[in-house]
């Protein structure tokens, strides 16, 4: 089993609770606009803190009574919705930010077409560029998984379609476990992604 | 320029360089304090930082006089660990300058800390850096144009510090007589007029310098962020 979470999250007046388990392929998290599935994400990353509950993401406890790892022990990858691309560095050293890597920053950039862009500032790069080097650089964040906060949002349909084959391929190459979340259901199905809803019920 | 007239210059620059270099910790634990928490008090606080801003400086200066007098509290202390006082000494000068320099550098350091994006400090995080490395890697750089502008413009307000420093430890020759004390001596002076012009040239001078080089940095640093 990849993620065994069921947490409620207080986001302002409101609760979230969100409760599933998932197989080792792409899960994809699908509710509306404003369901709180950013919040759950973050939870799972370990910047938002859930009033109880747990989270287990392949075995390792990352929160429950009495545990709550910070974010840089959680080893996950976050491809945050805005990229969040560091301004004052280069792409290469956005790759090589994270310390002990788990793969070589050379071959992801190869791997993910942006071994030409290592030398150039993030403000320079497109919105595809932007999410290839996001991509890229929670790979080398010595990731156990990876989450995916509507990482197709606001791309033309060509850049989209190129964005979700290079994450269906990451997520096979790197053998990682996905959580995605969107408000689309067909670029989940386009992804070959198994979903469910925040009850963990499976969606079609 | 006579020697006496450089000796003031390099006297000014000393008292204004180290009143920047000592204030600069306490001005960004401060800043620190009033952009990234909240507190019981935080607003006195932030009252109490600016209070140099609005206070007339003689009043600031007279402050000073009473802590660091000799039978002041802060003077018993001075008194205890060094054997010296700083009444009448340069290092007087230092502390008036630097007290005068304090609101405008913790407003500085304060904003650019408030402008950085604290996404990137979470993006940081997930990335596997710990507090202590998301700061130095995340949190600085991004904040280093509105510190040194912060620094630039605290150097420029102490070298230009008189109220304060001319109650607090005189105006001796050599030791406490900064710029703007040489001035107003020398506009008490008959015949001085001459030494005022170029005193006050060098004091424009200076001051306009500092003010260029804190755009500069702040603009060679970082994104491009510039501050004033």
């Amino acid at each position: 089993m990849s993620f065994d979470i069921d947490i409620e999250v207080a986001r302002g007046e409101r609760v979230i609770s969100c409760a599933f388990r998932t197989g080792d392929g792409i899960t994809c998290l699908v509710g509306p606009s404003g369901a709180g599935k950013t919040t759950i994400l973050s939870a799972v990353a370990g910047l938002a803190r859930p009033r109880r509950g747990h989270i287990v993401v392949r075995s390792r406890t990352l929160f429950a009574p009495g545990i709550d790892l910070p974010p840089e022990k959680r080893h996950c990858g976050y491809v945050f919705q805005d990229a969040r691309l560091f301004p004052h560095m280069r792409v290469r050293e956005n790759l090589d930010f994270a310390r002990r890597p788990r793969f070589d920053r050379n071959e992801i950039a190869e791997s993910l077409g942006i071994a030409h862009l290592l030398a150039r500032w993030p403000r320079t790069l497109s919105g595809g560029e932007t999410r290839r080097v996001a991509i890229a650089r929670a790979l080398l964040a010595n990731s156990d998984f990876l989450l995916f906060d509507e990482p197709l949002v606001s791309l033309d349909p060509p850049r989209a379609e190129e964005i979700a084959a290079l994450i269906r391929r990451v997520h096979e190459d790197y053998e990682l476990p996905v959580l995605y979340v969107t408000h689309d259901r067909s670029e989940a199905k386009r992804l070959g992604a198994r979903l469910i809803d925040f009850e963990g019920n499976e969606v079609a | 320029m006579t020697a006496t007239e450089w000796a003031i210059v390099v006297l000014s620059l000393k008292v204004g360089g180290i009143a920047v270099l000592f204030t600069l910790p306490l001005a960004f634990g401060l800043a620190w304090l009033l952009a990234r928490s909240s507190f019981p008090g935080k607003v006195v606080l932030d009252g109490f930082v600016h209070l140099p801003l609005v206070l007339p400086p003689v009043v600031t200066g007279w402050l000073l006089l009473l802590l660091f007098a000799p039978e002041g509290p802060v003077g018993m202390l001075v008194d205890d660990l060094f054997g010296a006082s700083v009444l009448f000494r340069w290092s007087g000068a230092a502390i008036a300058a630097g007290v005068m320099a304090l609101p405008l550098m913790v407003r500085a350091i304060r904003l650019s800390l408030e402008a950085v994006d604290k996404r990137l400090e979470e993006a940081a995080r997930t990335l596997g850096a710990g507090r202590t490395r998301t700061f130095v890697r995340i949190t600085l750089p991004l904040a280093l144009p509105g510190i040194l502008a912060g620094m630039m413009l605290g150097f420029a307000r102490a070298l230009g510090e008189f109220g304060a420093t001319i109650t607090f430890v005189s105006n001796i020759p050599g030791e406490t007589r900064t710029l703007p004390l040489a001035i107003y001596t020398q506009l008490q002076t008959p015949g001085g007029e001459a030494a005022v012009i170029r005193l006050a040239a060098i004091s424009v001078g200076i001051a306009l310098l500092a003010l260029v080089a804190s755009e500069v940095l702040a603009r060679r640093s970082g994104r491009g962020v510039h501050v004033l």
